[in-house]
């Protein structure tokens, strides 16, 4: 089967890098092509480097809690630029100070994300959903 | 004594470079009339018969090298996916095979595109398109486009690989001339233009100079290997990374500002000069050109003076508003006008200062403050040129300039623009004898002679300006 490819990122004017490198990582172990765009990424370049390299899926990652801010539209753009089944999740620290899970997760869902992840997700956990997303695609609509 | 021939076919003149291989100097210039448009045996012949009055007669050359930039130069389109990306990646292998790019398009081509891109008629066309790997949709449909229009011209392939095989049979089908080479960006962080440009090369010296009747001169020369821009990129990428036993400069700008448009060359990695930088956007090439359609001293006078002001011109040149407007007027009015008196000498100094500093500022990168709710970050995006030791200045209005040194030192970096990565502390030097395009071509069959030739003979400024 064709390797999947996913783009990851730190998206905004945020500089956290070391978990988005550690999940880099972890996903080219589990045999993922990945486009490793780094920190400080507007959400532009995401789709952009989405179309070029034709991605499965992006993966936003948010740590300084202006998630909520960054991430708004991001579906938006992505069905704009011809994107609009591609896979969305975002994870991190995405909104500024204690809120309910459960009510940050829906926000992020309303936006148009596929899943949210909060603080503390083990990377398997992000493998599963993956592997169980490509899957239930596969199954579905005649994709590759 | 063995001699080596250098011919630039240019656009005006038909310049000869003569070299002794043995003393590794130049024996004699020469040029004569550029009669591309007619034969190009007469232009050569009259360069030939001034060089020979010069040399006692015509020696055998041991190699007859030239270079092109007559007929239109190498005319190029560039269609890629993501205009940021690749469609940029293919810019820069155009503009680094030395192109004279005439239109650049993205996505996927529509049929006012494929209308445009047969009235431009181009000499060559590059088509990318993906990431290896990724998306193979939109140059396949490009490709099928370009097969059903009415574009004659030959095209280099250098997309995401998975299509090279396609889209070649697709436009081969279709009666196009199509090469097939790497990918121009094999992965979103990665430039590889060095194969599309040698694929330019190949397609221009065997097919596009007899396209352009530039071989009829066949037997008076080898071979013409390059477009002239190309050649110049390859001398100054020799001057900087020098050869085995012999050191190189080390990172270098080479700058020409010309009549028409302004070229800047870098050679060196760009990559941040400290620690703790963030790079973003596309990767640069090691070899880079840019080429400024807007800024040319003659025929784009006027938009030099709407993207510096007239204002700030004329304060450049010390005159007032009227007299600056008068020499300005003068110039629109006539391209050929060369400055009468003294005033209109200072407003072309201001003028061609101007367009020097634009050019470098396009061509550099630049480095800003983010603040980040870690902290201020330093974001780079571009090429930091800033050690780069060594400014050149080539063409006549540099090498014919009274004072060289008032031009150049323009392309320095300047405390009131901390965001403007030029150079620091260069030195400041002239290509008087016109000699990055010969050592450029006769690096191509001999590397030292041509390193040795070309640190002969460029002119620190410091000795220009005591001349």
């Amino acid at each position: 089967m064709r390797k999947r490819t996913l783009v990851t990122g730190v998206i905004g004017a945020d500089t956290h890098i070391v978990g988005n490198r550690i999940l880099g990582m972890a996903l080219e172990e589990a045999g993922y092509n990945v486009v490793a765009l780094g920190a400080l990424t507007p959400a532009t370049d995401f789709v952009k480097a989405a179309i070029e390299t034709a991605a499965d899926a992006i993966l936003i990652s948010s740590l300084y809690g202006q998630g909520e801010l960054d991430c708004r539209g991001f579906r938006d753009l992505c069905i704009e630029a011809g994107l609009e089944d591609i896979l969305l999740y975002v994870g991190g620290n995405l909104v500024v100070g204690r809120q309910p899970w459960p009510d940050v997760e829906r926000r992020f869902l309303d936006m148009g994300f596929d899943r949210a992840f909060p603080p503390g997700t083990r990377v398997q956990d992000a493998l599963a959903a993956l592997a169980e997303d490509f899957a239930k695609r596969e199954a579905g609509a005649g994709e590759p | 004594m063995s001699f080596a021939l250098l011919i630039d076919f240019g656009s005006t003149y038909t310049k000869l470079r003569a070299v002794d291989l043995g003393e590794r100097v130049i024996a004699a210039s020469a040029q004569g009339p550029s009669t591309v448009a007619t034969d190009i045996n007469v232009g050569l012949d009259a360069a030939l018969a001034s060089l020979a009055s010069k040399l006692g007669g015509l020696p055998a050359f041991r190699h007859r090298l030239a270079s092109s930039s007559a007929a239109g130069g190498l005319r190029m389109v560039t269609v890629g996916l993501v205009r940021e990306l690749t469609a940029e990646a293919a810019r820069q292998a155009a503009l680094g095979a030395g192109a004279k790019l005439v239109g650049s398009f993205a996505y996927r081509l529509t049929g006012a595109d494929l209308a445009r891109i047969g009235e431009l008629a181009p000499d060559l066309l590059l088509l990318c398109g993906g990431t290896d790997g990724g998306n193979s949709e939109v140059i396949l449909h490009n490709a099928r486009a370009l097969a059903g229009a009415p574009v004659a011209c030959p095209m280099v392939v250098a997309g995401n690989r998975e299509t090279t095989d396609e889209v070649v049979a697709l436009l081969g089908a279709a009666g196009k001339a199509a090469t097939a080479t790497a990918n121009v960006m094999p992965a979103l962080d990665r430039l590889d233009i060095e194969p599309a440009r040698a694929a330019i090369r190949d397609v221009f010296m065997h097919r596009i100079v007899h396209a352009k009747g530039i071989d009829r001169a066949r037997e008076l020369f080898d071979a013409v290997l390059m477009p002239t821009p190309a050649a110049v990129l390859e001398g100054a990428r020799l001057l900087a990374d020098g050869l085995p036993g012999r050191a190189g400069l080390g990172p270098l700008v080479v700058i020409d500002p010309g009549g028409a448009t302004t070229d800047v060359h870098s050679i060196g990695s760009g990559e941040p000069a400290e620690a703790g930088i963030i790079r973003t956007g596309l990767p640069e090439p090691y070899a880079k050109r840019t080429v400024e359609g807007d800024l040319g001293m003659r025929h784009n006078a006027a938009s030099i003076v709407s993207a510096m002001s007239l204002e700030s011109l004329t304060a450049d040149a010390g005159l007032s508003m009227t007299t600056a407007r008068t020499a300005l007027d003068r110039i629109l009015a006539d391209i050929e006008a060369l400055p009468s008196n003294d005033a209109e000498s200072r407003f072309d100094l201001a003028l061609v200062r101007a367009a020097t500093r634009i050019a470098m500022l396009r061509h550099a990168g630049t480095r800003e403050t983010v603040y980040t709710t870690q902290g201020p970050v330093q974001v780079q995006r571009g090429k930091d040129l800033s050690a780069a030791g060594l400014v050149i200045g080539t063409g006549g209005a540099i090498v014919h300039a009274k004072d060289p040194a008032a031009i150049l030192s323009v392309a320095v970096a300047r405390a009131s623009e901390p965001h403007a990565l030029l150079p620091r502390s260069p030195r400041l030097a002239i290509d008087h004898e016109y000699l990055l395009y010969a050592a450029g071509l006769l690096a191509q069959v001999e590397p030292e002679t041509a390193f040795d030739l070309c640190t002969h003979h460029l002119r620190p400024l410091e000795e220009a300006r005591s001349r």
